[in-house]
């Protein structure tokens, strides 16, 4: 298998519906083994796209491919879980038919599907549920069902619409650390979602979409490891200290026993306490903060969310 | 096959819903009905009638008209009551979208879904049809002419308007595809009805007006015209000679509509797959 071709690549994806642009231009390439996040504000286009990817809404132009096949081939999709917004299923069948019908549906034999069921049912803590008919389920537990369909055919790349939305802290750490699992075993994840502490947590990448356009992508990594503004309370500060500490920062201020500083790099957060305390300063507080998603997103998207 | 996997979803679903179980229980609840009725009217008439067998015969193939006349029209209502909410509903339910982002073809989704109905209509109807025959033979050892081609028609009347609601559903809402089915099937009956009284209408003139409107409207929609003809399969030859009666038929469709009301068939079928696959979900 070449794992040089992206999960995902799309370019200039466009749909339009009667005089509206849902999405003038998608495009981005999604790495294999890469989570990824879709952010954007309500009605951005976000679902649109997602729904381009799976084929459920055709493009009105430009084009897209996953693991190098286009949207419109039904076998790519053998290698790709999808979660749907809102968690709808044929809520008449039981929690083990259903699964059986969607590994029908992926084509695989009865053998391998009688081994993956209950090893879903059980990673998804539904096991004592298998045979409950789905709409006696909660939002959660519809989730969670909806989270092992998508996990069946061991897919190559998860698609997650808005899988947290609504759902109480338990149902998401769930999402969280099932996105983590994937991740170790090298699968590639799309995530849709407006939740951006969920997106913070779990993915590599991000794409910012607006009006229907992605306007950017951005590493978190490096998000996460690059600048970092710095709290510190302290007493016993003097001038030359004060003056010292450009040597990690070229912004320092001071307010009576409260100082803040920017540092470049998070290595120089324990230098800077050390050389504090070896000074004589006592130090009471270092509070590190990172520039958030949240910023970023509002940066970038503005606080017109996108309307 | 992806085809048969959703065809066997239908079906189930039919069945988990209890619609299967109603329309059966109902089902059966009718040909009690019917058989109770028959029972003592036969008895009754048996014990003052001086004519022979035969006019006994025409008696007993008026009866049994008159319940095929039902079992056609129960058809027709589970046949669309099943299937009008199928693509619609599940399009406006979301409940699709975890169907279709498989690695299957939306053809055989929607292929799949026409053979569960398909196969669901086929067991009614052979239960419905086989009881009013197989009850009436058994009770008077009478059997009607050309059961087996009434049999086939009632079931393609069953498939057309299955064709028909199945593609109603691709493009409209459940409530509007409702409407213009049950719409379409009452300018099919009405125009045969009005064919039917033309037929004995002493006016030249008028009586062709008349099966021109039955012509027209068979060419809207075959439904009454196939009821029409399995009617005229059954129909002892000597009812029929008698003209206008109530279940049977005095004129019948050639064996043109017949095939008209094939084609009819395929191509709602045809356009119902082609526009589900290039449609939005």
């Amino acid at each position: 298998m070449n794992t040089d071709i992206p999960a995902i690549e799309t370019k200039g994806l466009r749909k339009v519906f009667g005089d509206k642009v849902a999405v003038s231009d998608l495009t981005l390439t999604v790495e294999r083994g890469e989570v990824f996040g879709f952010l954007g504000p309500n009605g951005a286009g976000k679902t649109t796209s997602v729904k381009m990817l799976l084929n459920l809404i055709m493009p009105t132009g430009g084009e897209g491919r996953l693991f190098g096949q286009p949207l419109s081939n039904p076998p790519v999709r053998s290698r790709v879980g999808f979660l749907p917004e809102h968690f709808r299923f044929h809520d008449w069948l039981t929690a083990r038919e259903f699964l059986k019908l969607h590994a029908d549906l992926y084509h695989m034999s009865h053998d391998i599907s009688q081994r993956r069921i209950p090893e879903l049912l059980d990673l998804v803590n539904l096991t004592p549920h298998s045979n409950k008919r789905l709409h006696e389920f909660s939002k959660g537990m519809l989730q969670r069902i909806g989270l092992a369909q998508a996990l069946l055919n061991q897919p190559d790349l998860v698609i997650l619409d808005e899988p947290t939305s609504g759902l109480d802290p338990v149902g998401r750490r769930l999402v969280r650390d099932i996105i983590r699992d994937l991740r170790a075993l090298g699968t590639t994840v799309f995530l849709n979602s407006h939740l951006l502490s969920e997106v913070e947590i779990t993915c590599d990448r991000v794409a910012f979409i607006k009006h229907g356009e992605v306007i950017r992508t951005s590493d978190l990594k490096s998000l996460v490891e690059g600048e970092l503004s710095v709290e510190i309370r302290a007493r016993n500060l003097t001038p030359q200290i004060i003056a010292e500490l450009s040597r990690w920062s070229n912004n320092v201020r001071q307010d009576e026993e409260h100082l803040a500083l920017t540092l470049m790099n998070e290595s120089d957060l324990p230098e800077v306490n050390r050389f504090l305390v070896e000074q004589g300063v006592d130090v009471y507080a270092i509070r590190p903060e990172h520039v958030s998603l949240e910023d970023l997103f509002i940066q970038i998207v503005g606080t017109d969310g996108g309307l | 096959m992806s085809t048969f996997t959703i065809a066997r979803l239908t079906f189930f679903e039919a069945a988990r819903r209890r619609i299967l179980l109603a329309a059966f229980l109902l089902g059966i609840v009718f040909l009690l009905v019917f058989g109770i009725g028959f029972h003592y009217i036969m008895r009754n008439i048996e014990s003052s009638f001086r004519g022979g067998p035969l006019e006994l015969n025409e008696i007993r193939n008026f009866l049994l008209m008159a319940g095929l006349y039902v079992v056609n029209f129960l058809t027709v209502m589970m046949t669309v009551l099943t299937s009008v909410d199928t693509v619609s509903g599940e399009i406006n339910s979301g409940t699709i979208h975890t169907l279709v982002s498989k690695p299957v073809r939306r053809w055989e989704v929607l292929m799949g879904k026409w053979l569960g109905f398909a196969g669901m209509l086929t067991l009614y109807l052979v239960l419905m049809v086989g009881g009013l025959i197989g009850y009436i033979y058994f009770r008077t050892g009478y059997s009607p002419p050309n059961p087996l081609q009434a049999f086939g028609l009632m079931w393609l009347n069953s498939m057309l308007l299955l064709s028909v609601s199945i593609l109603g559903g691709t493009y409209f809402s459940t409530l509007a595809n409702g409407v213009l089915v049950f719409g379409l099937f009452g300018v099919a009956f009405i125009g045969g009805w009005i064919e039917q009284i033309g037929s004995v209408l002493p006016n030249k003139a008028a009586a062709q007006a008349a099966a021109n409107v039955g012509i027209i409207t068979s060419l809207i929609m075959p439904t009454e015209a196939l009821w029409r003809r399995a009617a005229h399969e059954v129909q002892s030859p000597l009812v029929a000679s008698l003209g206008f009666s109530p279940f049977g038929t005095s004129t019948y469709p050639s064996n043109l509509m017949l095939l008209y009301a094939l084609g009819y068939l395929l191509v709602a079928l045809a356009l119902a797959l082609r526009h589900f696959s290039h449609r939005d979900l």
